[in-house]
């Protein structure tokens, strides 16, 4: 196996465990607590719209925007991550038949795992006060996965591997 | 064994998928629609009790709407990852009998993570002793722990793997013959992923934003009680086709990438489906036809109707009859390969 599909393994494995732990911390400690706090600004809007309170209405309306903004990236962030550590470890098992050199295939491999790391990082960043970074790590992350793929794909279709 | 549970998980988890679109989703969405005009109408009345009641509804049948999908979408992921597994198997470092436990291990994990998400809705809190999980969700939480140790175990026998190439067990790696369908699955897959990820930074870049903002404003102008009944009805119809136009363009993206990992994981299989060049090749255009058709009509359906969503349904389909036929070809193979190792050992 060359080293473009060992990296896309090993990187593959991390980033699954790293996005399962994740999606396990999440799940037992804030998912729960992050819909009931979604579901409940919601409610309390539209009943202190009812009771004629608009000021407290609008403003349970913001924290229902605020929590459902960090809650669709949070979910986002585990279910990027472990998509994109299958498509790693799939492509490193059959990298060897992707028809370029070792050297472009190590940086096609190593730009997929950057990518595939800095994309979903970049959008969590989006919840924690660092908008501006986490959209340009979310931006470069997925023009890096987006090229790789695009030359992976190539290989594939060019003639037998050399 | 890895390879049998992950396609059956898979198979499993589409099937549940198009039950899912065909028999809950479009009244789910209704009956949502119905519960928030509801509690709409209950805020111009000033009856505070029958806007919690409403809401009440709305939670319980988006948490039966959101457990179905997860159930659907990690039923699909375990499969994945057993395959996944299955294929790094001959560089895995571990004796064949923890290889044998631990592949257990994960079939019993990816099998009862689902089920544990389905049971989410209609277990509730029920005996539970924590204020807000209950049991099904502990259940889902073990079997998604129990993943997570398998993978660990996998990695670190991986890892022995690379670092001693003589630790690594003497196993039969699978054929890497470049047949046509290995070729077509190959770079069809990857070109399915690669046109899911393009259509995702699409959406992310124009639409999510939007999409945020006119739900904001859209919930304003339902609260907004001086517009009229007609405005909020209108305002309720609008949230209600923007929940679809989201729902439909996140699964138009997410179901292409599945497609597309899927072709590239089946493309590995090949050498192991015993049926003819023909029917071979059949499975295989069945398959990436299927995998277009159903994000391309699952997009159309806001601007076609149902018809397009029937249509994305029988894609859907097709995806699985090629599966079930891959399965069959599978099944026919009886361990040839082993044979002719066992055979070449004894030479």
């Amino acid at each position: 196996m060359s080293a473009g599909g060992k990296l896309l393994i090993l990187g593959g494995i991390a980033l699954a465990l790293l996005g399962m732990l994740y999606g396990l911390h999440y799940a037992v400690f804030v998912e729960h607590q992050t819909l009931d706090g979604m579901g409940g600004s919601l409610t309390t809007a539209f009943v202190q719209a009812a009771d004629r309170d608009w000021k407290t209405s609008e403003s349970a309306l913001l924290a229902y925007r605020g929590t459902k903004y960090d809650y669709v990236r949070q979910v986002d962030l585990h279910s990027h991550w472990i998509g994109l550590a299958m498509l790693m470890i799939v492509l490193g098992v059959v990298f060897d038949e992707v028809t370029f050199g070792k050297r472009v295939r190590f940086a096609i491999a190593l730009a997929m795992l950057v990518g595939s790391v800095m994309f979903p990082l970049g959008v969590i960043l989006q919840t924690v006060r660092m908008a501006p970074l986490g959209s340009s790590l979310a931006i470069a992350g997925s023009a890096l996965v987006i090229v790789a793929l695009g030359a992976t794909a190539v290989g594939f279709m060019r003639g037998p591997a050399s | 064994m890895l390879v049998f549970g992950g396609i059956a998980l898979i198979a499993a988890g589409m099937l549940f998928g198009d039950i899912f679109a065909v028999f809950v989703l479009h009244q789910n969405g209704g009956t949502t629609g119905r519960a928030l005009l509801r509690a709409a109408n209950a805020v111009a009345a000033q009856d505070s009790s029958e806007v919690k009641a409403a809401f009440a509804q709305m939670g319980t049948l988006l948490e039966d709407r959101g457990t179905k999908v997860d159930a659907h979408v990690h039923m699909i992921d375990a499969g994945y990852l057993a395959l996944l597994l299955a294929l790094v198997q001959p560089y895995v470092a571990l004796s064949a009998s923890s290889k044998k436990l631990l592949a257990n291990l994960f079939l019993t994990g990816g099998l009862l993570l689902p089920v544990g998400i389905f049971l989410i809705h209609y277990v509730g809190l029920a005996y539970s002793p924590f204020p807000v999980i209950g049991w099904a969700s502990v259940l889902a939480d073990s079997a998604g722990a129990l993943l997570i140790m398998v993978l660990l175990v996998e990695g670190w026998g991986f890892w022995k793997c690379l670092r001693d190439p003589r630790a690594c067990p003497v196993e039969p790696e699978l054929p890497k013959e470049r047949t046509w369908e290995r070729r077509v699955l190959l770079s069809g897959g990857t070109m399915l992923v690669l046109l899911g990820f393009i259509y995702g930074a699409w959406y992310a870049a124009l639409n999510l934003y939007e999409h945020e903002s006119r739900e904001i404003v859209i919930l304003k102008n339902i609260l907004d009680q001086t517009s009229g009944r007609d405005r909020v009805a209108a305002s309720v119809n609008a949230y209600g086709l923007l929940q679809a136009e989201k729902a439909v363009q996140i699964a138009a993206h997410s179901h292409i990438i599945e497609f597309g990992l899927l072709a590239i994981l089946l493309s590995f299989i090949q050498p192991f489906i015993l049926l003819g060049q023909k029917w071979r090749r059949r499975w295989v255009i069945i398959l990436l036809a299927g995998s277009v058709i159903l994000p391309i009509f699952v997009l159309l359906e806001l601007k076609v109707g149902l018809v397009a969503g029937g249509i994305a349904d029988v894609g859907g389909l097709l995806v699985i009859v090629a599966l079930v036929g891959m399965l069959v070809g599978i099944l026919r193979y009886t361990g040839h390969l082993d044979v002719d190792a066992e055979a070449g050992a004894m030479r």
